[in-house]
């Protein structure tokens, strides 16, 4: 086993050298996916880290990522494989005359068969398999999901079965739009992420924008956590308190003041009724 | 593992099932696997080997913290504070206060009473014969939700050509071009939301409205979402998907603790529009929401949820069971301030009501 993932402490630290903070229970989230060989399967608010989780474990591993974003609609030939269509029929011309069994298992070879993001975790391993959003997928595509998770393997029926040497680590984040299946639930363990605490929050951010001033990063992390009580219809997450200290910090602000929260809150309230409310409670207390 | 611990994980596993986590054995399984790849004697590793097991949804956490703290004795990390489901608690004696300076007021009777009465309530009683009928009937409505374009295609007469399917024709006629084949995208049913108020001014028509919505379930199990709204608000989706209407009212009763409780209508539809509506459940959705419109709480506040509403929905359906009495006008506070916004308002006090609600479901 890789030495960075030895115990959940050791794999906490590795992942803090790439750059992202875990909490304890993350950490041994983590750790027991990669022990126990389980998908990973978080939830929580939007922009709390669930997605950038992956990479930052690609990274801790040194695997590549493979990302499968999910959508309505999608299907086994966007999410699995699908046969090169153009170059086969353009092969079957090129071969006109040739014994027609031969041609037909040339036609059906591996190099006209398009891998799509979960064919090529299987066929890559190892490496991190992010499933993202499996929430906006339909509930047929759970299902097929299921088949390939517990086997870690694809069968493609012209070819074969394709399985995993060591199964890659599959994390799939939802943010609740709507239930998923138990079925798919029971087979991962489940993590729920909060937003962080506040300390957490200022190393996020002053590990993530150095050059932002410690004063700076404290205020937004404040504030920011304050927003997060204020009943809005779009709490801030950590994406967004990152992407406002960023937007402060290239106005040159060296702390938050009511004036340059005004002009930059739309880097962290994307809701017109938010901004109201904002400026009416959070921002006032700022001036007072 | 040796047996002892094994005896103390399974012991807390029949814990947090009567705590209601759905502990299967499987998740235990997992538990168990979990525990040999970390510190059985850590209480942190205990928690946490749990939780990431046992747990499915958010609001098995909090039982499952009670439920670790009452069989180890106290839980061992410090929680963040996380957002609370239910709603604010209001001190008890609000009410009289209030009340004191409109007595004798007629409305009085049929305002709801912002008391929360935490108490379950017995449907033995309800075996009259008639009673018994117009509830086969309401189990007969299966009622269906009009449907929309996905993105997802399948095979058609005509449209835009599958290439693929196309395609593969060709190469079973040794890439002679051939018929063409067509693709469009499939029709799926929308989903349907119902929000039954089971406030205590509600309580004769909350029965059948409870009814109706496992009527809804049983047509369409994973396309139908039920809520009830009063001092707060609970999920009985899965409660009604039970086959039979018996057992599934009564758990979804067993589920709700504020029945025939006060309204606080308002403050319950944000709660279910910031938990789950905004997120996709009410996207695009027919919602159905089965009140009287008495709101104890602020008119203004119900108005500007109902608009946050329709804003999200394909249609907001309002059954009101006054609707149908006679002279009849929407003048409560609440059904004024929620009336701009919906596209529909019917009645819901009798069987016919509750066909013509199918209808209008049918084809919004």
């Amino acid at each position: 086993m890789n030495p960075q993932a030895a115990s959940p402490q050791a794999l906490a630290e590795a992942l803090e050298r790439t750059g992202y903070l875990p909490d304890e229970g993350l950490a041994t989230a983590a750790f027991l996916a990669l022990s126990m060989h389980r998908p990973l399967f978080l939830e929580g608010d939007a922009g709390v880290g669930k997605t950038s989780l992956a990479g930052a474990l690609a990274e801790v591993l040194d695997a590549p990522l493979v990302r499968l974003q999910c959508y309505e609609g999608i299907d086994a030939a966007q999410a699995l494989y699908d046969w090169d269509f153009p170059r086969q029929v353009l092969h079957l011309r090129a071969a006109e005359g040739r014994d027609p069994d031969e041609l037909e298992r040339s036609l059906y070879d591996r190099r006209f068969l398009v891998a799509r993001p979960i064919l090529q975790a299987i066929e890559q391993a190892p490496c991190v398999l992010l499933i993202d959003e499996i929430d906006r997928a339909d509930d047929e595509f759970e299902a097929f999901l299921l088949e390939v998770l517990a086997e870690n393997a694809v069968t493609i029926p012209e070819i074969g079965t394709i399985r995993a040497e060591t199964p890659p680590l599959v994390v799939l984040t939802s943010n609740r739009t709507r239930e998923v299946h138990d079925a798919l639930k029971r087979r991962c363990l489940y993590h729920w992420l909060p937003h962080p605490s506040y300390e957490r929050e200022v190393a996020i951010l002053q590990r993530r924008l150095p050059e932002v001033a410690e004063r700076l990063a404290r205020d937004v992390a404040r504030v920011t956590a304050r927003l997060r009580e204020a009943d809005l219809l779009k709490p801030p997450g950590v994406a967004e308190s990152l992407d406002w200290a960023l937007a402060l910090h290239l106005l040159g602000a060296r702390s938050l003041d009511a004036d340059n929260a005004a002009a930059t809150l739309g880097a962290v309230l994307k809701y017109h009724e938010d901004a109201v409310r904002a400026r009416a409670t959070v921002l006032a207390e700022l001036t007072g | 593992m040796t047996a002892s611990a094994l005896g103390i994980v399974l012991g807390f596993a029949r814990t947090l099932r009567h705590a209601g986590v759905p502990a299967t054995p499987d998740r235990v399984q997992a538990m168990i696997t979990a525990l040999d790849h970390l510190d059985v004697a850590s209480p942190v590793d205990t928690y946490w080997a749990g939780r990431l097991t046992l747990c499915g949804d958010p609001a098995d956490l909090a039982r499952y913290d009670a439920a670790f703290a009452a069989y180890f004795g106290g839980v061992p990390i410090v929680r963040p504070p996380r957002v609370v489901t239910q709603l604010r608690a209001v001190p008890l004696d609000v009410d009289e206060d209030e009340g004191s300076g409109e007595g004798g007021d007629a409305r009085l009777a049929g305002r709801a009473s912002r008391q929360e009465v935490l108490r379950h309530r017995d449907l033995a009683g309800l075996s009259a014969a008639e009673r018994d009928e117009v509830r086969r009937m309401l189990a007969l409505l299966a009622p269906r939700v009009g449907r929309r374009r996905t993105r997802r295609y399948g095979r058609a007469r005509n449209g835009r050509v599958d290439l693929e399917r196309t395609v593969r024709r060709m190469l079973r006629q040794g890439g002679e071009p051939t018929r063409l084949a067509h693709r469009a995208r499939r029709r799926k049913p929308r989903r349907l939301v119902v929000l039954a108020d089971v406030s205590g001014s509600m309580e004769p028509y909350a029965d059948a409205v409870l009814r109706f919505a496992h009527a809804a379930v049983r047509a369409a199990p994973f396309n139908t979402e039920v809520f009830t709204l009063g001092t707060r608000l609970t999920r009985i989706t899965r409660e009604l998907r039970a086959r039979d209407p018996d057992a599934a009212l009564r758990a979804a009763t067993a589920a709700i603790p504020d029945w025939s409780g006060g309204t606080r209508l308002g403050d319950a539809l944000k709660v279910f529009l910031d938990q789950w509506g905004q997120r996709g459940v009410a996207r695009g959705a027919v919602v159905v929401l089965c009140s009287d419109g008495w709101e104890r709480g602020d008119p203004t506040q119900l108005g500007a949820q109902v608009a946050r509403l329709a804003r999200l929905a394909h249609a907001v359906v309002w059954v009101n069971p006054h609707k149908g009495k006679p002279g009849y006008e929407p003048i409560t506070g609440g059904m004024v301030a929620a009336l701009p916004h919906i596209d529909h308002l019917v009645a819901g006090h009798s069987l016919a009501a509750f066909e013509q609600l199918a209808q209008i479901i049918a084809e919004a």
